[in-house]
């Protein structure tokens, strides 16, 4: 079986948010406005976090990518009246969106507030509309998105792999933001491959999981404790 | 064949003073019928934001990352707790034979009914896609697809039209008898006439022989029995919506029976503003009188010690456990920057009940009617921090956000009072507000015991 996930190296990670602008164009993800962002309203499926060590002038800034974590034991599943956000057998958290009615109670279940609301119908202003993904569907207003690890990515290569008649290659699958990545702090792959890079980034010492305390589950592995 | 009900009607208008509970129904009356016009039209502001939210979409409410939920939920919770009004308190006054239950059940029965359609209205209100609502309802269609219903919200829709639907069966038996009465009285005065029909059609033919005598009190008994789990089982899984999410103030064991209480100590006020109302502007005070006030301003008190007691022990769960997430909430609740909405609850739900109601002198019409005002404005502030406080401060600091309703919401808020204003008014001039023939079934009672007594006492 495959279990997808991701590791992130925050010691390596430099907050320079390249990830967040290819998430964008890879996911067809709407820019909402200055004016809805400022309520609170901005899409971003994967955002960097800053904290701050310290005080000024000896300060430190750590950053944390933070995008859905498609946890094993997902808090936002069982509370849709509609099965619309649901486990899929290789892992993945999906989101069927024709079925969301939206009831907005999987973005309140969900400890790591990843979930986005269609609050409009999205926008894209000149030039933008002319690179939508077309293998990407675009959301219409009232319903929920979030991270997808590049779900079409995946099908993609998992369809190139069938037909040559062998499993997915470790580091075939490169998700938007890991690609775009210049200080290479995002590894995909297969957790339940022990021979993957993720995997094997897994069992590091500086592996840690968020809110772990929470016993999600989650698939998205943190490296951090390095200098 | 004179029927047994035509003959109660006889004797109905030989006695002056029940007149007063069939003349509203039976004549024109300009005033109620204005109060239900201006009802109505504020009714239509919650009927108009609604249309304006559909047709531009659910953003243009105030909620938002990570405020997901806001008025709508909190005006949901609030009118599904009104409606613990009346058919709970109705059911267990039956149940336990209270005799001077008599003339309020009906009037706090009607409150349930009505506060039900409107708080379910609310779930719909909120969905980001309300014309697809039927995906929660079970139906075999092509989707294929069968609702989860591991999800409270299913819960939620299977609970409350259960509760609609037996509260609105619990408020119209009791109601036939009564048609008949009418039916009888308009026939002779105005055959032919709409409201005669009106009361023919909801007598449902009725005699008033003992065979129906018999079956409309073991369907009555039935009823009164059957509705008291469904009653605090809808509230309880009101409260599960929030207590089944692993987010911190939320995520309390406490929560389904603190919330049933909170459900009929709000229900208990609007009851109280209700009859005090009725009282003054009907003129009905001998049915609804001192006594009654009395006995339902005792009732009125244990529940809000039993209130207090619950919001003092799951706030000192909180503040003693002192888990960091849980603190966040609690902090922003009572000594936040909007610390005074919290504290406004306590004066309003705790401070003034305490002082008033455990005396005789305050549990007069006009001092449970104040307390009750006071109380709504509490329990609704309650929800409104329930849902508020916990969503603005997710796990994770860097998410923080804050929430502030846009005029939609404000709009719907208002409406909904006004729809409720309206039914009420509109079912005030169309039935009467006191069971007729349940108050006379008490003065025989009352007759044949005091005839008892004399007649022991003769021997």
């Amino acid at each position: 079986m495959t279990r997808w996930g991701m590791a992130i190296d925050t010691d390596r990670c430099t907050g320079c948010g390249a990830c967040v602008v290819a998430c964008h164009a890879e996911n067809n993800i709407q820019t909402v406005g200055e004016v809805e962002a400022g309520k609170g309203r901005a899409m971003h499926w994967l955002r960097i976090e800053r904290y701050y060590e310290g005080e000024f002038p000896d300060i430190k800034v750590r950053f944390q990518p933070v995008l859905c974590q498609h946890c094993g034991s997902a808090p936002c599943e069982p509370v849709c009246p509609v099965y619309a956000t649901y486990r899929t057998p290789e892992g993945l958290n999906a989101m069927v969106y024709s079925r969301c009615i939206g009831t907005r109670y999987c973005a309140n279940n969900c400890p790591y507030t990843v979930r986005f609301f269609n609050w409009f119908e999205g926008e894209w202003p000149e030039p933008l509309e002319r690179q939508w993904n077309p293998d990407v569907s675009v959301r219409p207003a009232g319903v929920m998105e979030k991270c997808t690890f590049c779900v079409q990515r995946i099908q993609d290569a998992e369809d190139i792999a069938q037909d040559e008649d062998r499993g997915v290659r470790d580091g075939e699958i490169r998700t938007a933001c890991s690609q775009s990545c210049p200080a290479q702090a995002i590894t995909f792959g297969d957790l339940e491959d022990p021979e993957s890079r993720v995997s094997e980034l897994e069992r590091t010492e500086r592996a840690t999981r968020l809110l772990e305390d929470l016993s999600t589950d989650s698939s998205v592995i943190y490296l951090r404790g390095g200098r | 064949m004179a029927s047994v009900a035509t003959a109660a009607a006889e004797a109905a208008e030989s006695r002056e003073s029940e007149q007063v509970l069939v003349r509203p129904v039976t004549t024109f009356r300009p005033k109620l019928l204005l109060g239900s016009l201006l009802a109505g039209g504020v009714m239509g502001l919650l009927f108009y934001s609604w249309g304006y939210q559909i047709v531009n979409d659910i953003g243009v409410a105030g909620i938002s990352r990570p405020n997901f939920w806001g008025f709508y939920i909190v005006n949901f919770v609030f009118w599904i707790g009104i409606s613990h009004a009346g058919t709970l308190i109705s059911a267990i006054l039956r149940v336990t034979q209270a005799e001077w239950r008599r003339p309020v059940t009906r009037c706090a029965e009607a409150i349930t009914t009505f506060a039900l359609m409107i708080g379910g209205l609310f779930p719909l209100i909120h969905l980001g896609r309300p014309w697809v609502f039927w995906y929660m309802v079970p139906l075999p269609t092509s989707r294929g697809i069968w609702p989860n219903f591991r999800s409270p919200l299913m819960w939620d829709i299977m609970a409350i039209s259960t509760y609609l639907l037996g509260s609105m069966l619990y408020l119209f038996l009791p109601m036939i008898p009564d048609m008949a009465i009418l039916r009888d009285k308009t026939m002779k005065d105005a055959p032919g006439s709409l409201r005669t029909l009106f009361f023919r059609v909801l007598a449902m033919g009725w005699r008033g022989t003992p065979q129906q005598w018999h079956s409309l009190e073991a369907g009555i008994k039935a009823m009164a029995v059957i509705i008291i789990p469904v009653a605090i089982s809808v509230h309880t899984i009101v409260s599960w919506d929030f207590a089944m999410a692993i987010q911190p103030m939320w995520h309390s064991a406490i929560f389904g029976p603190y919330f049933v209480v909170g459900a009929i100590y709000s229900g208990i006020a609007v009851l109280m503003v209700a009859m005090y109302l009725l009282r003054r502007g009907m003129g009905i005070g001998e049915y609804l009188s001192d006594k009654v006030f009395n006995n339902l301003g005792l009732l009125f008190l244990a529940f809000a010690m039993m209130w207090s007691y619950f919001t003092f022990a799951e706030h000192l769960t909180v503040w003693y456990g002192s888990e960091h997430a849980e603190m966040a909430v609690f902090n922003l609740r009572l000594y936040g920057p909007a610390a005074w909405v919290f504290w406004t609850m306590i004066v309003t739900n705790v401070v003034i009940p305490l002082l008033i109601l455990p005396f005789p002198k305050g549990r007069s019409p006009l001092g449970t009617a104040i307390v009750g005002l006071g109380v709504l404005v509490g329990m609704w502030i309650e929800r409104y921090l329930i849902v508020v406080n916990t969503l603005s401060l997710p796990r994770l600091d860097f998410t923080v956000g804050s929430y502030s309703p846009s005029w939609t919401e404000l709009g719907i808020l208002v409406g909904s009072a006004g729809m409720f204003v309206f039914l009420y008014f509109t079912f005030v001039q169309l039935i009467p507000i006191v069971s007729i023939w349940e108050v006379r079934e008490g003065e025989h009672i009352r007759d044949h015991k005091a005839q008892t007594i004399i007649a022991g006492e003769e021997a």
